[in-house]
């Protein structure tokens, strides 16, 4: 499909379409939605199934989870502080939800949900209403000294404060572009070496060997990929924390 | 005498972690650190910043009519915002006079 026309259509994967049918259609339900669907039941099944057990030595499993909730405990109570505890559930959900869309777009014929803007976006717009909300609630009217430091001279607030508000709101922007531009920059560069192998192969008697180098780019890039959906969730709790702190300890 | 010297450590322990004083060593610096990585970062908080100040820029001007005085002004401010969210990049704790 990538190499009809002799044209790289390297932004198609990233098409939504509707699934299950009429009943999808009815109601909007795309590739992307199922893909959180299936996200969501592989982290609970992981969470349920692998702690049913609840072994002293725990099985393969068991490890997994541990693991994983034993990483972002770590996580939350290094960058907020013990009393970050409470934002445990969430962080860790925000991670395992994005850690398991990554993972799952890497695989043939998988969607990967983090690729859109809008998903990514609503996860930081979540993570930004938090924050002002449990700054807002700890701190009361404190809050706004958020937006000036103290000790800097009175006269430079008309110029600080615009600056800070303005840096603050772009939290939220720079959260959801890191990890939509990440998950499509990956997707599209596998995508275009993809379709260097198949439109390299039809260069006749060389073609087959040709070939090979852009397939050995793929094969690293998917490894890579691997990294990179580990490296952005891990990145996007771990700004969350870091700005829970500000939250709750304003600086 | 001891317990009272322990009680006072406990209660010094417990302020210390409950104004985040003792996290460890290098807690932001566990963010990924490679050359592509800070390239990258620095990169975002320019742009988002820049984002937010002309598209609040636009915004107020649609509705005070003041185009394009406030887009001007609020370019400048985002790209002065992504300069402080780069420079917060490497130095994260600034502006924090007060712990």
């Amino acid at each position: 499909m990538a190499a009809e026309g002799k044209a790289i259509d390297a932004l198609g994967q990233f098409e939504l379409s509707t699934v299950l049918g009429p009943i999808g259609a009815a109601v909007g339900f795309t590739q992307s939605n199922l893909h959180m669907v299936i996200a969501a039941g592989l982290i609970v099944a992981l969470m349920v199934y692998g702690m049913r057990p609840a072994a002293m030595v725990p099985g393969r499993l068991q490890s997994l989870a541990e693991a994983a909730y034993g990483f972002i405990d770590d996580m939350v109570v290094a960058q907020v502080g013990e009393e970050g505890r409470r934002f445990f559930p969430f962080v860790f959900t925000l991670f395992m939800f994005i850690l398991f869309g990554n993972m799952l777009g890497l695989f043939p014929y998988a969607f990967t949900y983090t690729s859109h803007i809008s998903l990514t976006f609503t996860l930081a717009l979540m993570v930004f209403v938090l924050i002002t909300a449990v700054s807002i609630a700890l701190h009361g009217r404190k809050f706004l000294g958020y937006f000036f430091p103290e000790g800097a001279p009175v006269w430079l607030a008309p110029i600080i404060i615009p600056v800070e508000i303005v840096s603050y709101l772009s939290r939220p922007i720079s959260l959801s572009i890191r990890l939509f531009a990440n998950m499509v920059a990956g997707h599209v560069m596998l995508k275009v070496f993809a379709t260097f192998v198949v439109m390299l192969a039809g260069l006749g008697a060389i073609g087959p060997f040709v070939s090979i180098m852009p397939l050995a780019i793929n094969v690293a890039l998917v490894g890579f990929e691997v990294l990179v959906a580990f490296l952005q969730a891990y990145v996007f709790a771990i700004l969350t924390c870091i700005y829970l702190h500000d939250a709750v300890h304003l600086h | 005498m001891v317990d009272e010297r322990d009680a006072f450590s406990k209660r010094l322990a417990d302020a210390r972690a409950k104004r985040g004083l003792d996290r460890p060593a290098g807690g932001r610096g566990e963010l990924p650190s490679g050359a592509w990585g800070i390239g990258f970062r620095a990169g975002v908080e320019v742009v988002s910043a820049l984002i937010v100040g002309v598209g609040l820029g636009l915004l107020l001007d649609r509705w005070l009519g003041t185009w394009p005085w406030l887009f001007l002004v609020f370019f400048v401010l985002g790209a002065a915002a992504g300069v402080l969210n780069v420079y917060r990049l490497f130095n994260p704790r600034f502006g924090a006079r007060k712990g």
